[in-house]
């Protein structure tokens, strides 16, 4: 199995559209960082405009942390997108180019390569969170230095964490959001397993987070009772990192959900992988 | 009673699409040792049928045994000793030949770097071995394809058109390498073709499949010498070879002069009373050239065949 792990992370990662993510990423980050860098203070007085007239807000809060902050809550839509490239390719990309033919007709099981599939699928959305995560906090406290954390945002209202309190805030959150993500890769792969081209899951993936997102927020009273059961509705599961106290029976129920959505998924993925017809 | 010289057993195989049958009621039986010929037109079922032995394909009826082990039930056995090729080889086109040779060998638990070099060697494709493989031409792929199919150094090879697309130097060459794994590594071969030439060249045994039924099964040269045989005759002068082929009648069952050459219709042991005929008259033969061939055989039994189906 840890050959077969091998060789699967090999052809993932000898692919050109394996480092598109972290192309975008690369580019992203950095030029949102040195635009906060170059806005200086201002970026904080609009934050703050609504705030300003009722609070007085002390010490350095334009800082590092505030920019990983801002920079987590705006690429939470896009990070799934470049996670889905890789996950949705994994079954699918073999159709494409035809290779099911090349590895399915061997002594090893199909239940062993969707394994090793499932396991360079976990590999690089844990990577590519990582690599976010070092990339946006690294680059950000050495444009900007340290300081308190501003927090506003739904479910957490506003709130000033101290700076020595907010480090391991983070790697919770991004723990949370490789968590999050990981059901995002699930679902790709699940797509994957029974279409015939590498652009198929993306799409679905993506209309699959859309129709879910607008069902999550919608402020209707008839869609509450299914707010619960959908996995957008806890994708936000990172931002519970920085609530004070972290109310840890919602994070429970948040990573449980997630959890069930991905498992239901890879299940299901392997389901249709090993039993069907391979035509391509 | 498991036969141990059966080493490709098909039971009442079959695969449905919808309400299409593909493939029905298949008996396949391949011995070791042989280079056995899976001959029908394009659309028979072939490649359904090689999908079906190489697990690519669950039948809907029936079963599959390879070297005894049934493919259902006991895959790893089954598939242990087993390379092949399914219609036209792809691979990873972004890596090496060597990467993709490492690739399917740890499908097999993993290979030495001295096998994959062997093998490249084989097919003549050892000084491309690092090239990735978008840079290989068709007849480079195809090559490459015979070589993943021996990684494992199988005892059975299963090619599915395996010159399909190639030019004429490199459809001998593939002819060429079937007859030497055969002959001088004893491998077995299921060679499927719609090219009828081609499994009568190198072919020890062979099935006829036509609309995803088996029209026939057995060895080549018996399903050859059934029925009339005809030889293409150059001779002259040829109106004294017209007189011996009408002298003749009932040795000759029948000829007809088309350009150049008569065209005769004879049982084939009666071939050198004809030439002894010929020569005796003082007639000059350049050449009597046997035309009995499988496309005669195949053409005559499909369409009886596809009469019998309307």
């Amino acid at each position: 199995m840890t050959r077969l792990v091998l060789y699967e992370l090999l052809k993932t990662f000898w692919k050109k559209r394996t480092y598109l993510g972290f192309a975008v990423v690369l580019v992203i980050v950095p030029v949102v960082e040195v635009a906060f860098k170059l806005e200086g203070g201002r970026f904080l007085t609009v934050m703050l405009r609504g705030l300003a007239r009722d609070f007085y807000l002390v010490g350095n809060l334009f800082n590092g942390w505030l920019i990983s902050f801002q920079i987590m809550n705006s690429l939470w839509f896009h990070i799934p997108l470049l996670i889905s490239f890789v996950a949705g390719d994994q079954l699918a990309g073999e159709a494409t180019s035809g290779t099911y033919r090349l590895i399915l007709t061997r002594p090893t099981s199909r239940s062993e390569i969707f394994v090793a599939k499932w396991i360079t699928t976990i590999v690089y959305t844990v990577l590519f969170v990582a690599f976010l995560a070092v990339l946006s906090i690294g680059l950000a406290l050495a444009l900007l230095g340290r300081g308190d954390l501003l927090v506003i945002g739904r479910g957490t209202g506003i709130l000033i964490l101290p700076g020595q309190d907010v480090a391991w805030r983070f790697i919770l959150a991004y723990i949370f959001a490789g968590w999050s993500m990981l059901t995002i890769s699930s679902i790709s792969l699940f797509f994957s397993s029974f279409v015939e081209n590498a652009i198929g899951p993306i799409v679905a993936t993506m209309g699959v987070l859309i129709v879910s997102t607008v069902l999550s927020v919608l402020p209707v009273e008839v869609l509450a009772s299914l707010r619960g059961y959908l996995f957008t509705s806890y994708m936000d599961l990172w931002l519970r990192a920085f609530a004070d106290p972290i109310s840890w029976d919602r994070v429970r129920e948040a990573v449980l959900v997630l959890g069930g959505y991905s498992a239901a998924s890879v299940l299901g993925a392997w389901l249709i992988f090993v039993r069907k017809d391979i035509l391509s | 009673m498991v036969n141990p010289d059966v080493i490709v057993e098909t039971f009442a195989l079959g695969k449905r699409y919808g309400t299409r049958w593909a493939v029905r009621d298949l008996q396949l039986r391949v011995h070791r040792g042989d280079v056995f010929g899976f001959l029908g037109p394009n659309g028979a079922g072939k490649s359904t049928t090689i999908r079906m032995l190489l697990s690519l394909i669950r039948p809907t009826t029936g079963e599959v045994r390879l070297f005894g082990h049934p493919l259902r039930g006991d895959r790893r056995r089954a598939l242990a000793s087993v390379g092949g090729i399914v219609e036209k080889p792809d691979f990873y086109a972004y890596l090496s030949a060597v990467r993709n040779l490492e690739i399917v060998g740890a499908l097999y638990g993993g290979v030495k770097r001295s096998r994959i070099t062997e093998v490249l060697e084989l097919v003549g494709l050892e000084d491309r071995a690092s090239d990735p493989v978008k840079a290989y031409s068709h007849g480079m792929k195809q090559r490459l394809g015979i070589a993943q199919a021996l990684l494992a150094d199988p005892q059975l090879v299963i090619l599915d058109e395996p010159t399909g697309g190639l030019d004429p130097q490199g459809m001998k060459e593939i002819r060429e390498l079937i007859i030497h794994l055969s002959r001088d590594r004893g491998k077995t071969i299921f060679l499927s073709s719609h090219l009828l030439y081609e499994i009568e060249q190198v072919a020890t045994r062979m099935a006829i499949i036509n609309q995803g039924t088996m029209i026939a099964q057995g060895r080549v040269d018996e399903m050859l010498s059934q029925g009339q045989y005809s030889v293409h005759l150059q001779a002259e002068p040829r109106e004294k070879a017209e007189s011996v082929l009408r002298r003749l009648r009932g040795t000759v069952k029948s000829f007809e002069r088309v350009n150049d050459e008569f065209r005769v219709s004879i049982d084939r042991t009666e071939i050198p009373r004809l030439q002894t005929a010929l020569v005796g008259a003082g007639v000059r033969v350049y050449a009597i050239v046997p035309h009995r061939s499988l496309e005669d055989y195949f053409l005559s039994i499909t369409e009886h065949a596809g009469k019998g189906t309307s």
